[in-house]
């Protein structure tokens, strides 16, 4: 009969291990980061290399919560039953994620195609900014503190 | 069936065993966890969608550009929320950090690594209060918009209404997840754990603190990233 818990039996790397996965995270912060910075510079019309900037930092998002429930949460070195009843559950999100923005995107394509009125308003730039050209940081900067 | 002795052994769940090996507590708490990760993928699910269906969106680099004590026509994109995200990162870090000393029995370990823990997520909060502070004054709140979309077109409400919302919830967290280690604190140097011959509990604890850096990490990407 073992049923009593032998904590420090699962042990992980210990104090190099929380150093390791502290650099970790510290530097896929700062490379989202700079990546946030890059896609500051990048216009709008340019949608496919936002959507690819966007891509990799969900990826590197994903990559950081590995590190954290794994390591830090310590779930790589639990045993595999109590692994997979806390990981399967959430594989749910796969299907909720594709489900509902997929959806999300539809509505849009719906309601531009067959709502005029709405595709015209959405469409209507606000009057207070007309000179200011989508995209140009310091002009839209400007209008907005006149707002206040 | 004394003849089909030979068969639980190679079965986790054939009895005589213990097929998570870890306390209730803890089975307990992940379990919470779970379930929580639930309540906020809903949100930030939720967020996506509007935000899918949806013509323009704001620019974050334009909405979240303020820094404290900056002077009023800065444009700081992303400084203030960088530093937000280290905090709790290292904060996590610490919370390891406690939760290592207690597995050594090293109780000033503890005490120590908690404390900073808590500092960090009183820093954190204190961030928090005064960005939704200065939206607040920028006119942003429940219900009010005052930014434009990143084409310049007019914005609705959506925006205001989901950061406040889903910040909020987190931020709830923090607070909850402060007061816990506070609580951990005082058990701790009333030596409860001392006399329980574990530190069991500031694993538990740690588990949700570790959760709530893990929800910062998606609320960041989701609201300020991209």
């Amino acid at each position: 009969m073992e049923h009593t818990i032998e904590h420090g039996e699962h042990a992980g790397g210990g104090t190099k291990e929380i150093v390791r996965v502290t650099v970790i995270l510290t530097v896929l912060t700062i490379i989202e980061l700079l990546l946030g910075f890059w896609m500051i510079g990048i216009p709008l019309e340019s949608t496919g290399l936002r959507l690819a900037i966007k891509g990799v930092i969900v990826i590197l998002m994903l990559a950081k919560a590995f590190y954290i429930v794994a390591y830090f949460m310590h779930l790589k070195h639990e045993l595999k039953n109590l692994i997979m009843t806390i990981v399967v559950p959430l594989a749910l999100f796969v299907w909720f994620i594709i489900a509902f923005l997929y959806d999300g995107n539809s509505f849009k394509n719906l309601r531009n195609t067959y709502d005029p009125y709405y595709k015209e308003q959405s469409m209507k730039k606000v009057e207070k900014k007309e000179e200011a050209k989508p995209a140009a940081h310091g002009e839209q900067h400007d209008v907005q503190e006149a707002k206040h | 069936m004394a003849t089909t002795a030979t068969a639980p052994t190679t079965n986790a769940w054939g009895g005589g065993k213990s097929p998570f090996n870890v306390e209730y507590g803890k089975v307990m708490m992940w379990y919470f966890l779970m379930s929580d990760a639930f309540t906020f993928g809903a949100f930030l699910i939720s967020y996506g969608t509007i935000r899918f269906s949806t013509n323009g969106w704001p620019d974050p680099n334009e909405v979240f550009k303020s820094f404290p004590f900056a002077p009023e026509g800065m444009h700081a994109p992303l400084v203030f929320v960088s530093i937000m995200t280290f905090i709790l990162i290292i904060s996590s870090v610490t919370m390891v950090l406690a939760v290592q000393a207690g597995k050594n029995m090293d109780k000033s370990g503890v005490v120590k690594n908690l404390i900073w823990t808590i500092i960090g997520g009183i820093a954190f909060l204190s961030c928090q209060a005064w960005e939704w502070n200065h939206l607040l004054h920028e006119g942003a709140w429940w219900g009010s918009n005052p930014f434009l979309n990143h084409d310049g077109t007019a914005s609705s409400t959506n925006f205001t209404n989901y950061f406040f919302t889903i910040t909020g919830f987190h931020g709830f967290h923090v607070f909850s997840g402060v007061i816990i280690n506070i609580i951990m604190l005082i058990m701790t140097l009333a030596d409860k754990f001392e006399q329980r011959g574990h530190y069991l509990m500031i694993e538990k604890a740690g588990l949700y603190w570790h959760f709530v850096d893990l929800v910062w990490v998606f609320v960041f990407t989701c609201f300020y990233l991209i």
